[in-house]
């Protein structure tokens, strides 16, 4: 006797994001990319409709980065000293849909750039690469609570994804996107209960749940992947259950964890397998948006999602 | 959980007047109140005041679509009048309710797969009200078997063991708890389970916190669906953390807001 498949059918469904906007919608971005709207567990094709692949987006910085290894620097030559000829470099040579800023090179300790010259930057980069953008700060909340709104500003119309909002420090960032119709980075430490209180403090703001990606916060093969997964998975359930509060697509910082484990760190190689496969582990768990570091590893995760879009 | 508004019903005096003079205004406000407050579904009963049911019931269901496309759970005792109902209805519709006798079961099943309606069957026969969790079992397999012959898909039929008042049959709960576990085992795939939960303080003095704290135990017990006042909020808010605390939906500091975002 055959075998019978027993499929799930869910109620819920993952809202759908839009990163970036062209001209007609009132932005300058030559492409768009669009994450989530799925109503099945990951790749499970036969149940339900996954209508948008995973996304890799390249990690750049403002600065040249201090801490990263030379294995990873060396991908991109000379041109990692200038932010923008990096920008350049991912969209021609590596052929990046989308990249993702990180405003480093604001932080007190970094560097200590103003608002002003950090907007100055991002009008620059627009105007540089026509790919959307994904901005987040340095991390220090005050300094963010200063840059991030400048550079929400100058990136009005754009439709980026700006980050991250935490659950001690929102406000500020939910007034910026929504005055400038932006989206936001719910970032929760690998907490569901918190993920699904930030994104109700975030939607009590007025800015719309299908507005809002969440950051799970990962980590890295062998450095708590697993536990990520498991949030991720419960987060999804819930989602696909019914529970719009949890409905957000996933945003993954793949290359900022793969890269401090040290395994990655003894040879180029081992570091792009890291970075390579704590990003389709992630995939299998339901991550939409894939922040990459290594130009090879990148490569590798896209024909990976392709081979498993392919039928 | 399914949650069914129960307060469009003639018994209630707004809704009474309402039917006499066909007020549709009142009937409407009282839909939107009762979605607003989180209910899924709305039951629909003419109650004793209707002089003309087969007229009333049709005109309630209209009405009431015509602001919302929550289901209807057509309430009445008279096949006739559900069968009005259902004629008139464009959302979907819960049969509320066949008992367990055949005249009544050979009705009403081809009724609801004629309108793809679901049925709420409850566990009373001509014979009486059943004095124990046997005989409620007795009469919920009298029903499914019934439904399983006529080929209703039984994860569209919902049991209710029929709820006593704790001032008349205070031996009973316990048995009328048990028994909600016990259907959902007595068939495969499981029946759903429903009880109209304002019977339990019949005649009581304090009902709405005997209402809270039976709901939370049936919520205990299994239960998938229960025929409340949907604007007593702090039933709802008990409803919601007993969800909560079965873990049915994932813990965050504003629980409750986050439930009626959904």
């Amino acid at each position: 006797m055959e075998t019978q498949l027993v499929l799930e059918k869910w109620p819920g469904v993952v809202s759908t994001v839009i990163i970036g906007a062209k001209k007609e919608a009132g932005g300058s971005r030559g492409n768009t990319v669009t994450i989530g709207g799925q109503n099945s567990l990951p790749l499970l094709f036969k149940e339900g409709a996954i209508p948008h692949k995973p996304k890799i987006a390249f990690e750049i910085w403002d600065i040249a980065p201090q801490d990263w290894p030379e294995e990873l620097i060396s991908a991109y030559a000379g041109a990692i000293n200038d932010p923008l000829a990096w920008a350049e470099k991912c969209v021609n040579e590596f052929k990046a849909e989308l990249l993702c800023v990180k405003m480093q090179g604001t932080h007190p300790d970094f560097g200590n750039k103003t608002p002003e010259s950090a907007a100055k930057f991002i009008s620059l980069l627009l105007n540089k690469v026509k790919v959307p953008l994904i901005i987040t700060g340095s991390g220090d909340d005050a300094k963010d609570n200063l840059i991030l709104p400048a550079c929400s500003e100058a990136a009005r119309g754009q439709r980026c994804l700006l980050g991250c909002a935490v659950q001690d420090n929102y406000k500020t960032l939910v007034a910026s996107v929504l005055a400038d119709g932006h989206s936001i980075i719910a970032e929760s430490p690998i907490d569901i209960n918190i993920a699904k209180q930030l994104n109700i403090l975030i939607s009590d703001m007025g800015l719309n749940l299908e507005r809002i990606v969440i950051n799970p916060t990962i980590g890295a093969l062998g450095y708590g992947l697993e536990y990520a997964y498991s949030i991720m998975e419960r987060a999804r359930l819930a989602a696909l259950s019914g529970d719009k509060t949890l409905a957000s697509p996933f945003i993954c910082f793949i290359g900022q964890e793969a890269w401090k484990a040290k395994e990655a760190r003894v040879s180029v190689e081992q570091g792009i397998i890291w970075e390579s496969l704590t990003a389709t582990s992630l995939i299998q768990s339901g991550a939409d948006l894939l922040i990459m570091r290594h130009p090879c590893a990148a490569q590798q995760v896209n024909n990976y999602i392709e081979k498993l879009f392919k039928e | 959980m399914l949650i069914i508004g129960e307060l469009i019903n003639g018994m209630y005096a707004n809704i009474a007047s309402a039917l006499k003079d066909h007020d549709k205004k009142i009937v409407q406000a009282c839909a939107l109140e009762q979605i607003a407050s989180g209910a899924d579904a709305l039951d629909v009963c003419c109650g004793p005041a209707s002089q003309n049911p087969l007229i009333d019931m049709p005109w309630l269901v209209e009405v009431i679509q015509e602001v919302t496309d929550k289901p209807l759970c057509l309430d009445s005792s008279k096949p006739k009048v559900i069968a009005e109902g259902l004629k008139a209805a464009k959302n979907k519709t819960i049969i509320n309710s066949t008992t367990a006798d055949a005249e009544k079961l050979e009705i009403l099943i081809p009724l609801a797969k004629k309108y793809k309606s679901k049925l709420i069957g409850i566990t009373i026969s001509a014979a009486g009200i059943p004095q124990n969790k046997d005989q409620r079992l007795e009469l919920a397999a009298m029903i499914l078997t019934h439904a399983t012959e006529e080929g209703f898909p039984i994860t569209d039929l919902y049991l209710d063991p029929i709820v006593m008042p704790v001032n008349v049959a205070q031996g009973q709960i316990r048995d009328i708890l048990e028994t909600i576990a016990e259907l959902k085992i007595i068939a495969q795939p499981s029946p759903k389970t429903i009880i109209g939960l304002s019977n339990i303080s019949q005649g009581a003095k304090v009902r709405s916190l005997i209402n809270r704290t039976f709901l939370t135990m049936a919520v205990a017990s299994g239960l998938d669906s229960a025929i409340l006042d949907p604007k007593d909020k702090e039933l709802m808010d008990t409803l919601i953390t007993a969800e909560l605390i079965l873990n049915k939906n994932i813990y965050c500091d504003s629980y409750l807001e986050a439930y009626r975002k959904k």
